[in-house]
């Protein structure tokens, strides 16, 4: 829509009054009523935007180079135990690293990782769930098999074979995890978008003369939205913990990335010696996870009532 | 019925094929010489290579040696693995008892405490007593399993030295397997205590393989008993002066049962991911393990028969409880 940015900034000078009261609240007003009902929701909000805030300005948290070996400080017991140091709060890993700035790190990692899978999922989701709902015929039953086949393999084998493939890295555990939870965006996607096809919207739309293109992703795509919004927040967690499996194993994030899976991988041999190294990477996996998925529930209350779990 | 079991039976058969595609093309993808993949060996003269190429059959137009394949497939052969040079199939079969028996009891112990959340979380909705059973459900829902394994090991096996830390038996007995389920076997051997120290080498494993399943039960328990217990039937049977314990136990719980009793059964591919994990920690000798030390020791043709023959069989329990399902109810039997 063409405007004219010096029209929009001198309409508030004219007094234009934009909204008269009696009108309906703003949706976004609307959902955030809901959605503040639910205390829990609003909590994990609080927590998820403090991890992101974390990740992304690791520098500034971290106390120390997450990669930096104290040689003299080998697997230092966090501070509130007996031979431990307020230099490293939460103690030190086997070579000596601070596993503070660490896990500090190592949210960049879990927290790209969950939102790049389901950002690449969602657009391609969107696309094929889309077109085969509106296309049907031979190329709908193509992609419904290809969803079908994927979903008859068990999440992380499927995970293992891929990666076992194209070899363990941090962008192959993406495209990995992508693959394996393509299936359930598209065939949300499709089944909302089948549902809405045939209302008649979609059909007035039509008939004013929209294109098929316009009418797919911008008539009925944002009428889809609602449940395909809860299922990406769901899915972060989801692609979280399956990344962090994946580096548990050995075939995800390779050393010394501090990625949280990984973390454990190498720390599982000192469990009898240091409880710490081992109990405080999945105890953040853990914390990431549930935040997510209480405002994934928030989220699927506030949007969509007809869900809601009573 | 039998129409809508023909149907489904129709379905899987594309399903199985394209499986059977889908690690023919896998293994074909895997980088390196085909020849070295599939042998294990290196730096192979050209001669031997050639041998090997015909012995393969890697000369073969990929058509016919897919149709090759497929041929291989139906009449058991799966591949040999390179290390063991045992036949995949013999190996998956050692080793599948294992696995099952791990996964019987984790579903015991997920339906033992996840269909009793579920419902006394429905008979107190919106109390304290709801909430926390519904918390401790989400958190049974995003724990990172590999990890409550360790944290489990770390207090019961290292810090009160209860249990076991791996394996499935401790090394004291040795007996002869017979079924391959470890517990029926030590029972068989007659053994004093070999029964109580399979069981016991069983528990960490099975409520860390269980968890998310017991979740997923609780929840699914919760929302299916809140959907009865607002039945007129229900109501009717609290009418009749029924005591509460027959409305909840017969009249609710048993028409609840039918969505619980799928989710049960659509939980094989959670347990064959979980155990994968599980195994790892415990060092659970299962199919799990196995699948992860296949690529850890390149064995491809071992990872290629065990994930097709895993696949195969989820593909065949989901059938399983959608027949299930369908025996019970019409409105599924008669859907297209």
């Amino acid at each position: 829509m063409p405007a004219d940015p010096a029209v929009v900034s001198a309409a508030p000078e004219t007094g234009i009054v934009l909204a008269p009261s009696g009108t309906p609240p703003h949706p976004l007003r609307a959902f955030w009523k809901h959605f503040a009902e639910n205390r829990g929701a609003v909590a994990s909000l609080g927590v998820v935007v403090a991890l992101i805030v974390v990740a992304v300005l690791a520098p500034v948290f971290a106390p120390h180079d997450p990669y930096e070996q104290f040689r003299q400080f080998v697997l230092t017991p966090p501070a509130w135990v007996e031979g431990g140091s307020w230099d490293f709060v939460l103690g030190t890993d086997e070579v000596g690293r601070d596993i503070l700035s660490r896990l500090i790190y190592g949210a960049r990692y879990s927290l790209f990782i969950g939102f790049s899978v389901v950002a690449v999922s969602l657009v391609l989701g969107i696309v094929l769930g889309v077109t085969a709902a509106f296309f049907g015929g031979f190329y709908e039953i193509m992609v419904e098999r290809l969803m079908d086949l994927i979903m008859s393999v068990p999440s992380l084998v499927l995970c293992i074979v891929i990666v076992a493939i194209i070899g363990p890295s941090l962008t192959n555990t993406i495209i990995a995890v992508t693959i394996v939870y393509l299936p359930r965006y598209v065939r949300l996607i499709r089944a909302t978008a089948k549902a809405e096809k045939i209302k008649p919207y979609v059909t007035a739309a039509r008939v004013i003369g929209a294109s098929r293109f316009r009418v797919m992703f911008v008539t009925v795509l944002p009428n889809c939205l609602a449940p395909i919004l809860v299922q990406a927040a769901l899915g972060v967690s989801d692609a979280i913990l399956e990344a962090a499996a994946l580096g548990f194993l050995g075939l995800g994030a390779q050393p010394p990335t501090p990625e949280w899976g990984s973390m454990l991988a190498s720390a599982r041999e000192f469990i009898l010696r240091a409880w710490w190294v081992v109990t405080f990477p999945g105890l953040a996996i853990l914390i990431t996870v549930l935040a997510i998925n209480l405002l994934g529930d928030g989220l699927r209350d506030a949007l969509d009532p007809k869900l809601k779990r009573s | 019925m039998l129409a809508h079991f023909v149907r489904r039976l129709l379905l899987t058969i594309p399903t199985i094929f394209a499986l059977m595609f889908l690690t023919f093309v896998a293994i074909r993808l895997v980088p390196g010489d085909p020849v070295e993949v599939r042998t294990g060996e290196r730096g192979i003269s050209p001669e031997r290579l050639e041998e090997f190429r015909q012995q393969l059959g890697l000369d073969q137009p990929i058509v016919v040696q897919f149709f090759d394949y497929v041929r291989d497939l139906f009449s058991g052969d799966f591949g040999t693995s390179i290390i063991s040079h045992r036949p995949v199939i013999e190996e998956f079969a050692t080793l599948f008892p294992a696995t099952l028996e791990l996964s019987f009891f984790a579903m015991v112990f997920a339906v033992l405490f996840g269909v009793p959340m579920g419902v006394i979380a429905a008979l107190k909705r919106g109390s304290v007593v709801d909430h926390s059973l519904m918390g401790v459900a989400l958190f049974g829902y995003s724990m990172p399993i590999f990890w409550w394994g360790l944290l489990l090991v770390l207090f019961f096996s290292v810090t009160l030295d209860l249990t076991p830390v791996s394996g499935r038996i401790d090394l004291l007995y040795f007996f002869e397997p017979v079924t391959g389920f470890m517990v029926i076997d030590a029972w068989l051997s007659g053994e004093e205590g070999a029964v109580s120290s399979a069981l016991s080498h069983l528990v960490l494993p099975a409520v860390v393989l269980g968890t998310i399943p017991l979740a997923a039960i609780a929840r699914m328990t919760r929302s299916a008993m809140l959907e009865v217990l607002g039945e007129d039937y229900v109501r009717t049977a609290r009418a009749k002066g029924l005591s509460p314990f027959r409305v909840v136990g017969l009249h609710a719980l048993r028409n609840a049962l039918i969505p619980v009793v799928t989710t049960i059964g659509l939980q094989g591919g959670t347990l064959l991911a979980g155990a994968v994990l599980t195994e790892t920690i415990f060092a659970w000798p299962g199919i799990g393990k196995w699948l992860i030390e296949s690529i850890a020791r390149r064995d491809y043709p071992a990872l290629q028969g065990g994930v097709l023959l895993v696949s195969t069989l989820l593909v065949f329990v989901n059938l399983g409880v959608d027949l299930l399902n369908a025996a019970v109810n019409p409105r599924i039997r008669h859907a297209r």
